[in-house]
């Protein structure tokens, strides 16, 4: 096949052109230098950076937190999707945009309202700590904040599917003698699979990223509350810029291998139900 | 099982889609609901399955009063036209789903299940596709396979909606009559709904025609088409021309002139008169007949019809002549009624 | 055939859960998204006017604040217009023709959404800083990118970029070529056909995704904080300002600069709203955020 079909439309040339220049510059260029400086690290450098113990603790930290957001995010996300597609209510539109927040919200000022908000003084952090739970400067605050930063994920990746469902499909659940419980759990559910591992997949992606809104309310003590992004800043601020790429090439592989497992289970769910 | 519907009335916001229905169907029946678009039918048959509540009115099954009886308990087989097969399980697990969500002691074991789910394969002619998923197969076999699917739980009335509205003319065909085999070999009660009055002539036993939410009448093939309720009736079912006439006592005169109009009774005042294309014969024109001029002759499938315009031509009746029989458009002919109805609009 | 559809049918309410359930979900789902979205928005306001009004307002006059405002609409009018243009062009290339590698090319528009904010600077670190790449030949001819607007502008465009691309394409896609071939037909030029027809088609999701990359533009944080320097007066934008402000526990200040942000933020998500109850089949909503 060529590269490109015959088309009477004009204009590819110069759109085609101008994207690729744009995309070189902005993006191959300056991840070519990454490589390029990880390769310059050499596989055993990269290595030894990376298993260097502060950098797995917060590589660990990182991760296990935004997995666990993640998750809770999925959970409370396909129901939210759920209750905000197929059920009306004064105020659902009002919070359908609501859900958009953190996604529109400039993450510094998301990172300073949590910190404040579940500070010892704060608002929640008031009451918690009456109960004598401590929220921030610690790992929980971390959770806290990713949970907020990756909600919309989880919910706008599920809305749609839930918003396409057949209803004669649970019609037909339903004279067939199934509950509403039977219907939920071995129609509908497994209809929305596909969409709620994508939105955990994309969830879990924005959560290990996550910087601004985390660095406030985190803490930042090393092996205990420091994220991944934070210990790479504190490297650049050191001037070990080796250090600082070797973090960020794991960062990235990682980002790589989700981008692929997302692709994959967008296939897994077309193959499963035929056209996706 | 007999189901009785009484006096049933449904609206959706202020548009009444059934107003005061009462149906009663036999045992072991097949029947279908026909009428046009929103005429109710389907809602008739969703009040019935239990998809629907009525606004008033009752529902029985058997002797048991079943409105409000949850659709779950209703022990129904409802067939859609979109077949509403789950994409997400195989053509098996399908079938089985009735089987597999039935609880304690009245779900039967896996091997007696696959047992039944064979069974239903075999009687649909599907066997070999039971590992398939829903798209791969064809439209015929995924409306077999969404049968199979609500025959399953032996179901006390089997309900379809449409059944092969979504299907090509020729699968429609076969399968019709591949269903009213299934029905003498199984002998459920099932209410069929459909738009396609050849659908319903062919396949049931009685059909019950709907129009803007009541019931126009209740008959056999033979009854609905020979003896016609209403005007309605008697133009949604087969062809029909229609003439607008004054009645006196038993004569009937158009444009003034009287003519010969075999209709039974006596009327009085303006009406119509109902007639098929096959009780029209030409004749010379000749006083005491209606008399047109040809206005068209077409082939038809079965043989060739005219269209004459009566009298000032406003009027156009379509009749069935014979293939040899010489007529030319422009002639002028007389019309004679060999079967009529007679109606008041 | 099918018959015609009749009346809309309201879904059989054997196709929804009992009353008492429904009821817990939509409280569980407000009460959920009342606590953990809606609340760190009132903190911001609460906390901005803690100390009155006129502390607030004076905020805004103190020339750090100032500085930082200016070069965030300075960035924010380099950056967006820049990636509007590529979002045209590349939805253009993706939607109306056909090619090889496609899903390449989408996924390399969708990378700035994986990666960390914090790696978006560190690449441009790397390209142009001291101890970069082109750092000494920058160097020899006194050019400063990191730790100054060119930097700041680059972090903000890689960052930023998918956002018009991401809203046009799958519009672009859902409308087809017809239109087009159309206006080709009757005699069109490329150029007036695109401008004619293209452009007023998709209108709506164009405006949508502006506003996107600028409230992105104007909020981004991790990225610019590493190829800024944090100098103040002179490479902070008003997120960094933000920061430096908080950190240093002028709490009303930081929360005063912050609502500017948050003011722009809510008005983007009420013109979604808008745009979506009006124009709701002009906006293809993409399967991803």
């Amino acid at each position: 096949m060529r590269f490109r079909q015959q088309s009477a439309l004009p204009g590819f040339g110069l759109a085609f052109g101008y994207t690729l220049f744009y995309l070189g510059f902005i993006v191959l260029l300056p991840l070519a230098a990454l490589v390029a400086e990880a390769a310059g690290l050499g596989l055993r450098g990269l290595w030894a950076a990376a298993t260097e113990p502060r950098a797995v603790a917060a590589l660990r930290i990182s991760f296990g937190l935004a997995l666990a957001a993640a998750a809770v995010d999925s959970m409370f996300g396909a129901l939210i999707a759920w209750v905000l597609t197929r059920y009306r209510f004064p105020g659902r539109r009002l919070l359908d945009a609501a859900v958009d927040l953190p996604f529109a919200l400039p993450t510094a000022v998301a990172g300073i309202a949590l910190a404040t908000l579940y500070a010892p003084n704060g608002w929640i952090g008031g009451m918690l700590a009456g109960l004598g739970i401590k929220v921030a400067f610690t790992p929980a605050g971390i959770f806290i904040a990713l949970v907020f930063v990756a909600l919309p994920f989880t919910v706008r990746t599920v809305q749609p599917l839930i918003a396409e469902i057949d209803r004669s499909v649970e019609e037909a659940s339903a004279t067939l003698g199934a509950s509403r419980w039977q219907t939920i759990r071995r129609i509908i559910v497994p209809m929305l699979a596909p969409a709620m591992l994508t939105g955990f997949a994309l969830a879990f992606a924005r959560a290990v990223s996550e910087y601004g809104s985390v660095i406030f309310i985190a803490g930042n003590l090393p092996y205990v509350s420091e994220i991944a992004p934070v210990l790479i800043v504190i490297r650049l601020e050191e001037f070990n810029v080796r250090g600082a790429t070797a973090i960020a090439v794991i960062m990235l592989a990682l980002a790589f291998a989700i981008l692929l497992a997302i692709n994959a289970i967008q296939s897994w769910g077309r193959r499963r139900f035929g056209h996706a | 099982m007999r189901i009785r519907v009484v006096d049933i009335a449904k609206e959706f916001g202020r548009t009444g889609a059934l107003r005061g229905v009462s149906l009663a169907i036999e045992d072991g029946e097949l029947i279908a609901l026909l009428g046009p678009s929103g005429s109710g039918k389907t809602t008739l048959l969703r009040v019935i399955a239990g998809l629907e509540a009525p606004n008033a009115g009752r529902v029985y099954f058997g002797e048991e009063d079943a409105t409000a009886l949850p659709v779950q308990k209703r022990r129904i087989g409802f067939v859609f036209q979109n077949y509403a097969l789950f994409k997400h399980m195989s053509v098996r697990d399908n079938i089985a789903y009735g089987l597999h969500v039935l609880r304690g002691a009245a779900r039967p074991s896996g091997t007696a299940i696959r047992k039944r789910v064979d069974e239903l394969l075999d009687l649909m002619q599907l066997s070999g596709l039971g590992d398939r998923r829903p798209w791969q197969l064809s439209g015929g076999q995924q409306q077999r396979v969404a049968l199979a699917r609500a025959l399953a739980v032996d179901p006390a009335v089997l309900l379809l909606d449409e059944p092969f509205g979504a299907l090509d003319a020729r699968v429609r065909k076969d399968l019709r009559r591949w269903l009213r085999q299934l029905h003498e070999r199984t002998g459920h009660t099932t209410v069929f709904v459909t738009h396609d009055q050849e659908e319903a002539l062919e396949l049931a036993d009685r059909v019950a025609i709907l129009n803007s939410g009541k019931i126009e009448q209740v008959g056999s093939a033979d009854e609905v088409y020979d003896n016609p309720a209403s005007a309605f009736v008697m133009s949604f079912i087969g062809d029909t021309s229609s003439i607008p006439v004054a009645f006196d006592g038993a004569r009937a005169s158009y444009g003034g002139e009287p003519f010969e109009a075999p209709f039974e009774g006596h009327r009085h005042g303006p009406g119509r008169l109902y007639v098929r294309p096959r009780d029209i014969a030409i004749a010379p024109p000749q006083p005491g007949l209606l008399v047109g001029r040809v206005a068209k002759v077409h082939r038809t499938a079965a043989g060739r019809r005219a269209q004459i315009a009566i009298g000032d031509s406003e009027t156009i009746v379509e009749a069935e002549i014979g293939i040899d029989q010489p007529l030319h458009e422009g002639e002028r002919v007389g019309v004679r009624l060999l079967k009529v109805k007679a109606f008041a609009e | 055939m099918p018959e015609p559809p009749t009346q809309p049918r309201r879904p059989a309410a054997v196709t929804t859960e009992r009353p008492g359930v429904r009821a817990l979900l939509i409280a569980a789902v407000v009460v959920f998204l009342a606590l953990f979205l809606i609340l760190p928005v009132v903190v911001v306001f609460a906390e901005a006017l803690r100390k009155g009004v006129w502390v607030y307002f004076a905020t805004f006059r103190d020339p750090d604040a100032q500085s930082a405002l200016r070069l965030t609409l300075t960035v924010a009018a380099i950056a967006v217009p820049l990636n509007t243009l590529f979002g045209i062009a590349a939805s253009w290339a993706i939607a109306k023709f056909a090619f090889r590698g496609k899903t390449l090319l989408i996924t390399l528009i969708d990378l700035p959404f994986s990666i960390s904010p914090v790696i978006s600077g560190l690449i441009y670190v790397l390209l142009f800083g001291a101890q970069g790449l082109f750092g000494p030949w920058l160097a020899a001819h006194g050019i400063k990118i990191i730790f100054a607007l060119p930097g700041i502008v680059l972090a903000t465009v890689f960052v930023t970029f998918p956002f018009v691309a991401r809203e046009l394409i799958p519009l672009m896609q859902e409308q087809g070529n017809t239109d087009e071939e159309a206006a080709l037909t009757l005699g069109a030029g490329g150029l007036r056909a695109f401008l004619t027809v293209t452009l007023p088609n998709v209108r709506w999701g164009l405006l949508y995704g502006v506003l996107l990359c600028n409230a992105r533009a104007m909020g981004e944080f991790g990225a610019v904080s590493v190829v800024s320097g944090h100098i103040r007066g002179f490479t902070n934008t008003l997120p960094l300002h933000v920061e430096i402000l908080y950190n240093e526990y002028n709490f009303a200040a930081a929360f005063a600069t912050a609502s500017s942000l948050t003011v722009l933020a809510l008005v983007t998500l009420v013109v979604k709203t808008l745009l979506e109850i009006h124009y709701g089949e002009a906006l293809a909503r993409p399967a991803r955020t």
